[in-house]
């Protein structure tokens, strides 16, 4: 029960008040990229959270019992970074071979989310957080679901947004930014609840 | 006379965050206070132009197939060194800047500037665009940060303006100003240039580093081949 609870806090955590694109500003670029379209964003959403599950789990041993031990911390950038590369790509030509379907709907995404920050910052995170190997993969999970949240409510948001006309000087880039903080502001009201439901 | 433009390029006509709208993710993040602004711009600058230095001198040995993660490893490893001198002479400024400070590696500017000019241009050259794509970063991190630590804040680097201190507008200084911020000084540069500087009319992949590995993707179409579809 009290795993169950922890879990749930650090879900809660990530997806509404600590969520990664809108309050840490990790993974802008296909936040703001791939969010013209609903069909779009749920399929980037989808891939992130396929791709941070599988960078924890692949990296969270690395630092554990590779580095660590042999006192090589300090290469925890430079080989994350790697390992995250490496198996963005082993994982594309596998799904090509073996399961063309997934490939059809999640391949195009997956070469975009190679050198995406929220994936890099969530395996980061998970080190620097303490988390066990199960923390890290909720964490994980945890953050990949707030992406999704915020890339699905956001692409909502855009589809109204291409009907409506901003001043000149603020067509393109800078209205979907102020449309963003607004979404931003909305998940500003979150702040108190994971503490107020679960306690310190 | 050439050597200067190439310099005042990344400042002002080009400038990677205003301009180009590159690197958002530690723009976004790091413009929260004065302090940190300057720290982010100029550990990013670093890198930059010792990453810059040295793609370009081995320009010509990297094969072009795996260029991408020949790029990604040397840029990994300034990354690294930066945050060791970091965290053993600036420990203060380390713990602020926490894990963004190892996001530089995924900085799009770093990857962008060594696909896009490092890799075609002499060393000197590239060092100096990095320095001028460097402090141009840092120039518009500062700028958003005097807005949003002097109105949010009613400070400056740290240090109170009292004049200010009852019309504080805490919202700028939290996430949700951030996007304002930035947002609303993009639009200003747009009005003031009326549309001379070379703008992105919109967040696609030109001039997105990874570009050139997924142009089959069907979203990630520039304008051009748009028209021609």
């Amino acid at each position: 029960m009290e795993t169950f609870k922890l879990m749930l806090k650090i879900i809660m955590t990530s997806v509404l008040v600590n969520n990664y694109v809108l309050s840490k500003f990790l993974g802008i670029c296909p936040f703001l990229g791939v969010s013209k379209k609903l069909d779009q964003a749920s399929g980037m959403g989808v891939a992130v959270i396929f791709v941070m599950l599988l960078a924890t789990a692949v990296t969270w041993p690395i630092q554990t019992y590779l580095l660590d031990p042999n006192g090589m911390g300090y290469l925890q950038t430079i080989v994350f970074i790697l390992v995250i590369a490496a198996l963005v790509q082993f994982v594309e030509i596998v799904l090509k071979k073996y399961i063309p379907s997934l490939h059809k709907s999640l391949g195009v995404y997956l070469p975009l989310i190679t050198t995406n920050c929220a994936v890099l910052g969530v395996t980061i995170n998970n080190i620097t957080d303490g988390y066990n190997f199960l923390e890290s993969m909720v964490s994980s999970l945890g953050c990949g679901l707030g992406f999704l949240l915020a890339m699905v409510l956001f692409a909502g948001v855009r589809e109204r947004m291409e009907e409506s006309e901003p001043p000149k000087a603020f067509r393109g880039i800078p209205i979907t930014l102020v449309a963003a903080s607004i979404v931003s502001l909305a998940f500003y009201g979150f702040g108190g609840i994971v503490t107020s439901l679960f306690g310190e | 006379m050439k050597k200067l433009k190439v310099f005042t390029n990344g400042l002002l006509k080009e400038n990677p965050v205003l301009v180009l709208v590159l690197g958002t993710c530690p723009t976004l993040a790091m413009s929260v206070s004065v302090i940190n602004a300057i720290a982010m711009g100029l550990a990013a600058t670093a890198v930059l132009t010792c990453s810059n230095m040295v793609i370009s001198l081995l320009r010509k040995i990297i094969p072009d197939t795996v260029r991408i993660p020949c790029y990604i490893v040397v840029i990994a490893g300034f990354v690294t060194l930066v945050q060791m001198l970091m965290e053993a002479y600036l420990p203060d400024l380390y713990e602020m800047l926490g894990v963004y400070l190892a996001l530089i590696v995924v900085n799009c500017i770093i990857l962008g500037r060594a696909e896009m000019f490092a890799n075609k241009h002499n060393v000197g050259e590239s060092a100096l665009d990095g320095l001028g794509m460097g402090f141009g970063f840092t120039l518009a991190l500062l700028a958003m940060a005097v807005i949003r630590e002097v109105l949010g804040n009613a400070s400056f680097a740290g240090m109170k303006i009292a004049f200010l201190e009852n019309f504080k507008i805490p919202i700028l200084t939290a996430p949700p100003g951030g996007f304002l911020v930035f947002g609303c000084l993009i639009a200003l540069v747009t009005h003031i240039t009326r549309g001379k500087a070379p703008l992105k009319k919109s967040f696609d992949c030109e001039g997105c580093p990874s570009a050139s590995f997924c142009r089959k993707d069907p979203f990630c179409k520039t304008e051009e081949t748009e028209a021609e579809a």
